[in-house]
Order: structure tokens, then sequence, then C-alpha cells
């Protein structure tokens, strides 16, 4: 027992954290690959990314990927800032810490906070929405060019307006607005939604677990407790969850935004 | 899982595997509807519990070692235990994410799963889904499962016949080796439970091959378990007899398991009776008898008291009579084309011949389950009533049993113990008893010592 017995559940506590963070990568992994065989069957009528998560607040007009890029920007500058909290706790800065942890869990929130707005901007869509044509073609329109139907088929853009665009929609079978887990406005298939919500969702999921986490390391650094105790293992450990949420974001972006 | 028996649609009802859309459409059939709920619950709660104790057993044992103990020192017990902590970290996490798109798909209209799906003539809105994703998820799991079963079973079996053998195991580190290999394998070949899903058959040979593989690691475990009991001086205790029993299982068990994972030879009999047979054989018989093997051998570790060994032959004798007569016909039956999962095969003229044989297999399961109250009631009443034991009633090896009889806190008084060796110094030439404790440093056995042990 004594010192030799503590410093093994020290270094057994970051272990466990490891072999966490390999389990839930295979959690990430399996829904990733699953998305990815899904998307597979569907390449000739899956969205592109470019044209559906094109809103940036204040400015009126198609800026493509420019918000999630921001987002994607905010999680990993607050790595960072938990990177220089893990530095602080081996210096056994205190106040330093507390200051790099502060500003991660500000960065998880504004990360938070944009995942709200974009999901906010996702499901409520666009003014017209989208038409099932009665030949069984999927027309979208665009706020910015009204009077414009836009159909994708074959990887190939077909564009009606005019009267024949007024014939078509008066036709339609149905008007779909917006986005839910049965149905969206970006693609005739109802997966690009479900998967969008479920692994988006799942991820924020964790970024909220993670948010949560620090506030308690954070209350603990304000209070002095590894000042106490020590060290800062207890930084770390929150640190490896951090990375590696930030980590998986990456490649939820590269996938659903990028590819 | 317990309380959903106790519910008016009843328990869930589509088989261990719930593949959708049968699982994920309650108004498939009743047993689909709150029982799978309930199901599904408490498959994330104990994939939850399966993940925390997988990883403080992983811990522990990297961890938390006793002096002296290194890692090619473990008994074979905690070799077996560690590999199957690390099946289910990574294992069960694909099976989280499976579980969790059912759920969706059951309860917030998801289409994950499914597609094109028409119930009483009105279709279901989902579109574009796979349930064949499911059944790759769930058999991404299933296939490493099977080894979560079986290879504590086979640590445990280790030890008791090197123990019983008064033999060092043969090839400890080929023991090891092969339950890694194995453990690595396991995860490249859920394919072979899906030949008939309309896989392309290249894919499915690249399945059959990587299953096949699989033979190797295990014929060089069950060879060793031979070579093991070759020409040893075995004690043939009740678990002894059933840790044989076991390695008689799993090589019965195995054969079958090449015909299987053939995919030209599995497209004739999947589905059938001879599926069951073989994974009842080799995963359900093979680790409830090492799992036997395991409560009798160390049941005076547990308690204090020995456990009645007349009876324990007695159960042996007709535990493993039952099985074979439960599960060897049950190949033929499969040969013959008998279908598993049917209601009632009586229903079906072409089945009427196979009518004795499935009395037979009914007979024979009733006459195994009645001889588990034979243990159980050994169980219990040496728990209470049986024969004090001695400390080291085998004279086994492993550190356990150089802590007290008596039960106390921490296992040792003082200092856990130091070890000195590996965990088979059985029958060492020269020594002065037969076995020799891991906790007997090398210069007190000077007799005995082989070149570079000192």
């Amino acid at each position: 027992m004594g010192w030799w017995y503590f410093s093994l559940w020290r270094k057994l506590g970051k272990m466990f954290m490891w072999f966490f963070l390999v389990s839930d990568a295979f959690t990430f992994s399996s829904l990733l690959i699953a998305y990815g065989a899904l998307r597979h069957r569907f390449t000739d009528i899956w969205p592109a990314p470019g044209d559906v998560f094109t809103h940036f607040p204040f400015i009126h007009g198609h800026v493509p990927l420019a918000y999630v890029g921001l987002m994607t920007f905010i999680l990993i500058m607050s790595s960072v800032t938990m990177v220089l909290a893990v530095d602080a706790g081996h210096r056994r800065d205190n106040k330093s810490v507390a200051v790099w942890m502060g500003l991660t869990i500000v960065g998880g929130f504004m990360f938070l906070g944009s995942q709200a707005w974009e999901w906010y901007h996702f499901i409520h869509g666009s003014e017209k929405g989208a038409y099932i044509l009665s030949d069984g073609r999927f027309a979208r329109t665009d706020d910015l060019e009204p009077g414009k139907l836009f159909i994708w088929q074959n990887h190939q853009k077909t564009i009606i307006e005019g009267a024949e665009a007024e014939k078509a929609i008066a036709t339609s079978v149905k008007n779909i607005k917006g986005a839910n887990l049965i149905e969206n406005e970006y693609g005739n298939t109802p997966l690009f939604g479900n998967f969008f919500f479920f692994i988006t969702g799942f991820h924020g999921f964790h970024v909220f677990s993670g948010v949560v986490i620090n506030i308690i390391i954070f209350i603990n650094v304000l209070t002095g407790v590894y000042t106490r105790r020590g060290h800062y293992e207890q930084v770390e450990k929150t640190g490896l969850y951090w990375h590696f949420v930030d980590l998986v974001w990456v490649f939820v972006f590269t996938f659903f935004y990028l590819v | 899982m317990m309380w959903s028996v106790f519910i008016e649609t009843g328990p869930a009802s589509g088989g261990w595997t719930i593949y959708p859309p049968l699982s994920a459409l309650p108004q498939a059939m009743p047993g689909s509807g709150m029982g799978m709920t309930l199901w599904l619950v408490s498959m994330v709660l104990f994939i939850v519990s399966a993940l925390l104790g997988g990883i403080n057993y992983i811990a522990t044992v990297i961890n938390l070692r006793t002096k002296g103990m290194s890692m090619m020192r473990l008994p074979l017990t905690i070799w077996a235990f560690l590999i199957t902590a690390i099946l289910g970290v990574l294992s069960f996490p694909v099976l989280f994410a499976a579980a969790l798109l059912l759920v969706f798909d059951r309860s917030f209209g998801t289409s994950f799963y499914l597609s094109d799906i028409f119930i009483g003539g009105e279709a279901l809105h989902n579109s574009g889904g796979s349930p064949i994703l499911f059944q790759h998820l769930f058999w991404f799991l299933g296939h490493p499962e099977v080894y979560i079963v079986l290879l504590p079973a086979l640590g445990l079996a280790s030890e008791v016949i090197a123990t019983q053998s008064r033999k060092p195991i043969f090839g400890y580190k080929a023991m090891v080796v092969s339950m890694l290999v194995i453990a690595f394998l396991s995860f490249i070949v859920w394919g072979h439970h899906m030949f008939m899903t309309g896989m392309n058959p290249f894919l499915g040979a690249v399945f059959t091959f990587t299953t096949l593989l699989i033979a190797i690691p295990s014929a060089v475990k069950v060879f060793n378990y031979i070579a093991t009991l070759w020409k040893a001086n075995i004690q043939l205790t009740p678990a002894m007899c059933f840790a044989i029993g076991l390695v008689s299982f799993f090589i019965s068990g195995g054969l079958t398991g090449i015909i299987l994972g053939d995919s030209a030879l599995d497209i004739n009999i999947h589905d059938t009776y001879f599926v069951v047979a073989h994974f009842h054989i080799v995963m359900g018989a093979s680790a409830i008898f090492g799992m036997f093997a395991g409560v009798y051998h160390w049941f005076p570790r547990m308690f204090g008291r020995m456990m009645n060994k007349t009876l324990g032959y007695i159960h042996f004798w007709i535990t493993v009579i039952a099985v074979y007569g439960v599960f060897f016909p049950m190949h033929f039956l499969g040969l013959a084309g008998v279908p598993r999962r049917y209601y009632s095969n009586s229903a079906y003229e072409s089945f009427m011949d196979m009518q004795n044989i499935n009395e037979l297999v009914t007979v024979m399961s009733m006459i195994g389950g009645v001889a588990q109250l034979i243990f159980a009631f050994n169980f219990f009443y040496s728990m209470f009533y049986g024969k004090k034991s001695e400390q080291n009633p085998w004279g086994s090896n492993t550190i356990e049993w150089t802590a007290p009889v008596e039960h106390l806190h921490g296992n040792w008084p003082g200092e856990i113990p130091t070890v000195h060796r590996w965990a088979y110094d059985y029958s060492k030439p020269g020594a002065e008893h037969d076995f020799i404790p891991q906790t007997t440093p090398y210069s007190q056995t000077k007799g005995s010592n082989l070149p570079g042990e000192e």
C-alpha cells in the first residue's frame, strides 16, 4: 500500500481512459462505415453538402460550408487551449490551468451553440422546400432564385423556370419543407437526414458530456483540489477525452461536409 | 430482460440475432413490441457494464500484477481473461452502434435498416435502408462474442489440465500466441455468418479463407492439451473429467466448424440443425464444461470445503452422455435438411421421417437438464456441509492457493506474495515434490533448476 499503490492507481486511470477511447472509436467507426456504405448506394441522389450547408449569420447569400468551417476552427482552438491547460498543470501553475480550462469550456459551448444554429437551419430549410414532381423527379428550390426548380439526375443539374416550373409545381405530388427523420428537402432519400441527425447528434452528445466534465474539473481547479493533491493527472485524462472528441469531429467534418 | 417475460405481448421473439425488419417494426408481431424495447434497453445497459468491466480487467492485468509476475509468468487463465476483456472492449461498441440505430428505426422513424416495406397493403415511409447493414454490424460483434464465451473456459481448462496431469502445460507460449491469434482472426471472419445474404462469392471466398485460418490456432490448443495429457500422471478428479470433456467437445464441434466455414458447403446446410449442433457443442457445451471444471477445481478455494466427488462423477457422466446424445443426432437432422427455428417440425410431411431422432434429442436434453440438479445440490450442500479442505488440495502452483483457508480481507495477511517462476513447474526432475509453487524462489530449488534458472 502507500505511495507505490497510489501511483499505480494514477497510471491506471489514464489507461482506463485510453481503453475507453479505443472502444468509443469503434462505435464512431461503425457509424461512419454504415454511413459510407449506405451513401454509396445512392451516389446519384445524395445531396452535395455544398448545396445544403450554405447559411452564414448576417450574410444574405450562399456561403457553402463556411459556417461549419468556423465551427471546426472553434473546436480545434478549444483543443489548443486544452493542451495549454495540461501544460500549465505540468508546471503546477494553478492560475493558468484555470484560465485555459475556462477558455476550453467557452470553446465547447460555442461549438454546441453553433451546432444548434446549424440544426435549426437544417430543420427549418428553405422557404419553398422541394417538390416531388408528377414524373417522380425530385426538384429543389432556391430562396435566392425564386421561380426556378433544380433537378439533379445522374450527376447532371437541370434547371426548369417560368411557366414550365409553375406547371411542374402545380402538378407536383408532394412538397417537402425542411428536414426531419422521415424526409428532407435536400435529397430524395431520408438517409441523408437520418445520418446527419444521428451522427452529428451522437458527436454533439459527446461534446456536451465533455463540457460537463470540463466544468467539474474547472471547479476542482478553482477550489484548489489539484494543488493539494500535488498533480494535475485529472486534467490530462479529461484532455485525452476532449482531444478524442475533437478528432472524431475532424472525421465527421470530412465525411459529411467535404466528401 | 427478465421483466419482459411477464408483459402482455411477451418477450422479444425475433431470435437472439434480432434481425430487422422483424425486430424493427412493432407491428410485425407481438414479440417485436414492448419486449423488444426492453431487450434493447437491457442490451445498452449490458454493453456499458461490459465495457467498464472489460476495461477494469485489462488495466488490472496490465498494471496491478504482483512483484515478479511478468506477463509470461501469468497463468493461462489470466491470459484468457485478459484477451476476453480486450475482445469485449473492441466488439461491443459496434453492437452499441447497431442497437442505437435500431432504436431510432423503431422509435423515431428513421430508415437505417428499413426500405420498401408493405404492411397490410400500406407502404411504410421508410426507404433506402439496408437490413444487411444490421447483420454486418451485428456479426462484427457476434463472432468475437463466441470467443468471449469460449476463451475463459479454455483458460480454466488449461489450468485444470496442467495441474491434474501433474505436468507443465505443453507449449505455454504457443497457448498464449494461439489465443492472441484467435482473438485477432475473430474480427475478420464475421462474413461467414452471412454467406446466404447475396454476398459477392469472391467476398465469401475471402471470409472462408480467414475462417479456416482459425482452425490453425484452435488445433494448436487442442494438440497442446493432448500433449499435456500424454503419458501424464492423470488425477481424474471431477474437474479434470470436465476439462477433458471440454477438449472432446472442442474437437467434435471444431471439426464441423470447418464444414460450416466453407461458403460452398455452408450454402447446403445453412439454417439447418447442423448449425445448431455445431455451435452449441463448440461454444455452448465446451464453455459450460470449462466453467464446471473451474467450479469443481476452485470450489475449495472459494468456500474452504470440498465438493462431493462421487456426485461430481455422476454429474459428469450423465451430462457428457446427454450432450452428445442431444447434439450428435442433431448433425444428421441438419444434413437431412431439417431447418432450425421452426415452431413444429412435425407439421411438414418431409420432416416426419426425422420424428424419432427429434424424440431422442428431446429425451436426452431432459436427462441432461435433470442431471444439473445433482450439481446444484452438490454445490449448495458442499458449501455448508462439505469436507473441510486443506489449503492446497490439488497441489497447485498458482498463488491463489497460498492464501490461507480462512477468508481474510485482502486475501493475504501482510504483503502480497512475490512470484519467482512460471505457474507450471509440475513434476520437475530433481524437485522435492511434484509441484513447485510460483512463490518458491529458484535459490530454494537448487536440485531442479534448469540451465539459466538461478
